[in-house]
């Protein structure tokens, strides 16, 4: 057993870290916020040469050939910068979607009748049920804007039933939901532990009383408990990744959910009136949390599936 | 993050260990009442005989300690797997196998390894620990019991409290000023004192779930010989660094696994009475199991973390203490609401462990300090008051 990072891993991780503070810096980010957000076609096409979509196709179909793993490094990282765009959705549809692992393709997912994200940018339109299948995204003609509560993230209500022309046997609606919400939650872990270092930062720097607010000891614990959850959130979705267990993935997201909204309002509360403004970014990160903890995997799901996990499998053996 | 599997050798390993509980769990006696205080320190003292007569004491230990120096990871399967076999509890042992053995093994001499090590893995020697003081407690620097040299003793004077097992321990790891005139963190000594010297007083303290699990201990002019102190004079606190975090590394991992059984059988209990059907609870139980699995991979996690550094646990043992003391509590606020009315019966299970769950944000360092030692050790947020 070593659930630790191995050295691959770690030169993954810290490529992509790289490229995206080249691609996606925080004027960059600013900038999209200040342009309604939406899909950058030139940065998904870096992503998509960079193997971001295509990392766990097999090499023979141009894929990298990595797992799951490797792909919650790369999302974690997505999630500390904000990046936006329906990155899990096309992420899941390399191979099944032409262009999608290059990057030249924008697929979105439709779930449960919600409004759907970027659908105006969207090539393709995964339609998850019981059978997933495939739908132009002019089958959601009419759709109207929803004022989106995440500035980054574009939103449109189907006026009518969207029906997917297309089904993907080779897909199962489980399998897809559940790794959605891997990804998802992954993305939930890097902002989560995004929100903690700013926390700390401004922290360490910010002076009331004639000392740094990070003395005191009301400041300390919000802080010490945003790295608690991050750390807890950290662990179940890593070893998700590698079992691939539905109820390890249920908890992930779970976890994850909880640690990315909360450090969020904490990292609010610690900023002070400063948390409170649009110039601050810990407001983008509460609303991308939000925006997420309701896609994929609810909580309500989440902890029925574990409910059930119940009494069935490991948690029940007994000596 | 790459492999959650085991090895061969650590399959096997885990399968001698199953095969071996399995022969010799069913011929155990039957568990001693919790206020048979000899009894259980007994039967503590035999289990550890049967490991370690079976190969299996101290394993992780250092093998020049008389352990097995087993891996990280050998040692989370032993916990693991004794656990999961419902295997006696270190009890009694905890104090000597967790943290004073582990203490003299780093910091002491060869003489003082010789004499203290074996009998505690032979489960002949009980220990405890007498570091808290009615005046100094989450201050534990602010400690007041005096040690003054007297030829080639120390006469210790003062009171100690919360003595988990003083009751039946040989040996008492000690906190003693030696030098008053010192800053508080200065002039403190790590000392084993013998329990059966004359001028050591124990009182029993009830506790909240009305048994005597730890006592009060009054010291009047206590003569431990000078050999006895582990590490330098006035270096004690550095030495006691070096305890706590084998307090707080490896203390609960085995509970993890105890608390996983407890809710799977929480859940067959809420369906076996109907208590299933309510949606909030059902919930509730399902959060917990996220929880446990959670707690249980951080663990790994950790472990994986030290092996790969080569060093004793770090603070990360207190991010896994703070959730994990939360965690303990919650479970057994669920299984209150499963019992419903009989929540009130002391004789139902779950209660006591109800009642004994709520001292887990306290003992081992509170919750408060918890959250201090991860702000500054861990974020490198400013000390203050
Ligand atoms: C079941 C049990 C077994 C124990 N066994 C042993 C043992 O075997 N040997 C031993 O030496 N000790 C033992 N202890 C003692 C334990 O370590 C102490 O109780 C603990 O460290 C807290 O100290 P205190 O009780 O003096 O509380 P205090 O230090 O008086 O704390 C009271 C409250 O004030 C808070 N507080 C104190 N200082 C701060 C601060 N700086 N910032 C924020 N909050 C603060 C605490 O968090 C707590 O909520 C045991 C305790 C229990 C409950």
């Amino acid at each position: 057993m070593d659930f630790s990072l191995s050295e691959d891993q770690r030169a993954l991780r810290a490529g992509m870290r790289e490229l995206l503070a080249g691609r996606f810096g925080r004027e960059r980010m600013r900038a999209a916020v200040e342009s309604g957000g939406g899909v950058d076609r030139g940065l998904w096409a870096e992503l998509g040469a960079a193997g971001f979509f295509a990392l766990r196709l097999p090499e023979a179909e141009g894929g990298v050939g990595l797992g799951l793993p490797e792909s919650v490094l790369l999302f974690e990282e997505a999630g500390r910068v904000l990046l936006p765009g329906p990155l899990v959705a096309t992420h899941l549809a390399a191979g099944v979607v032409k262009g999608a692992a290059e990057g030249r393709a924008v697929v979105t997912v439709l779930d449960r009748g919600g409004p759907v994200q970027d659908l105006g940018d969207a090539d393709a339109l995964l339609v998850l049920g019981e059978v997933v299948s495939l739908a132009a995204p002019d089958s959601a003609r009419g759709a109207v804007a929803v004022r989106s509560v995440d500035p980054l993230t574009a939103l449109l209500r189907p006026v009518r039933p969207v029906v997917g022309a297309e089904p993907l046997p080779a897909m199962s609606g489980g399998t897809l939901r559940y790794e959605g919400a891997l990804l998802t939650a992954a993305e939930q872990l890097g902002s989560a532990a995004r929100t903690l270092e700013a926390a700390v930062q401004h922290a360490r720097g910010r002076e009331q009383f004639g000392v740094a607010i990070g003395s005191f000891q009301a400041v300390k614990h919000l802080c010490a408990q945003m790295l608690v959850r991050t750390e807890l959130a950290r662990a179940a979705v890593y070893a998700a990744a590698v079992t691939g267990d539905p109820a390890e993935t249920a908890g992930a997201k779970l976890l994850a959910d909880e640690a990315a909204v909360a450090n969020a309002r904490d990292c609010l509360q610690v900023h002070g009136g400063m948390g409170f403004t649009w110039e601050a970014d810990v407001h983008l990160h509460l609303k991308r949390a939000w925006l997420r903890s309701g896609r994929w995997l609810t909580a309500a799901e989440a902890e029925e599936a574990l409910a059930s996990d119940l009494g069935a499998g490991e948690g029940a053996e007994r000596g | 993050m790459t492999d959650l599997s085991y090895s061969e050798e650590e399959d096997e390993f885990r399968a001698r260990l199953r095969e071996w509980l399995a022969g010799v769990l069913p011929g155990l006696p039957p568990k001693p009442s919790p206020d048979d205080w000899p009894g259980r320190r007994a039967y503590d003292a035999a289990w550890q005989r049967m490991l370690y007569d079976a190969g299996y004491a101290g394993l992780h230990w250092p093998v020049d300690a008389g352990g097995q120096g087993a891996t990280p990871t050998r040692q989370l399967i032993f916990l693991e797997e004794t656990e999961k076999a419902g295997a006696p509890y270190v009890g009694a042992n905890f104090v000597g196998l967790l943290h004073a053995g582990p203490t003299v093994a780093a910091e002491g001499t060869a003489e003082q390894r010789a004499r203290w090590l074996p009998p505690v893995l032979r489960g002949e020697e009980i220990w405890c620990q007498g570091f808290s003081e009615p005046e100094a407690g989450s201050d534990l620097a602010a400690l007041r019991t005096r040690a003054v040299r007297d030829g080639s003793h120390y006469v210790v004077s003062g009171q100690k409290i919360w003595t988990s097992h003083a009751e039946v321990a040989d040996w008492c790891e000690l906190l003693v000023r030696t030098d008053p005139r010192a800053p508080k963190h200065r002039g403190i000594s790590w000392l084993a004192m013998p329990m059966d010297a004359p001028g050591v007083t124990v009182r029993p303290l009830r506790t909240l779930a009305g048994s005597t699990e730890f006592a009060e201990m009054f010291l009047d002019e206590v003569r431990v010989p000078v050999a006895n102190r582990v590490g330098q004079e006035n270096d004690g606190w550095r030495v006691t660094m070096v305890t706590l975090s084998f307090e707080r590394g490896t203390a609960f991992v085995g509970e993890v696994v105890a608390c996983r059984r407890t809710l799977a059988a929480l859940a067959g209990e809420a369906r076996a009475t109907g208590r299933w059907d309510d949606a909030v609870l059902r919930r509730r139980l399902g959060r917990l199991n996220a929880e446990f699995r959670a707690l249980w991979r951080l663990t790994q996690w950790n472990v994986s973390e030290a092996e790969r550094s080569g060093g004793v646990p770090g603070a990360g043992g207190s991010v896994f203490k703070l959730r994990y003391s939360q965690a303990r509590q919650e479970l057994y606020e669920a299984a209150a609401e499963v019992l419903g009315a009989d929540a009130c019966d002391l004789d139902r299970e779950w209660v006591l462990d109800r009642l004994s769950s709520l001292s887990y944000t306290i003992a081992a360092g509170t919750s408060q300090i918890q959250r201090n030692i991860v702000a500054e050790r861990l974020l490198g947020l400013p000390k203050g008051r």
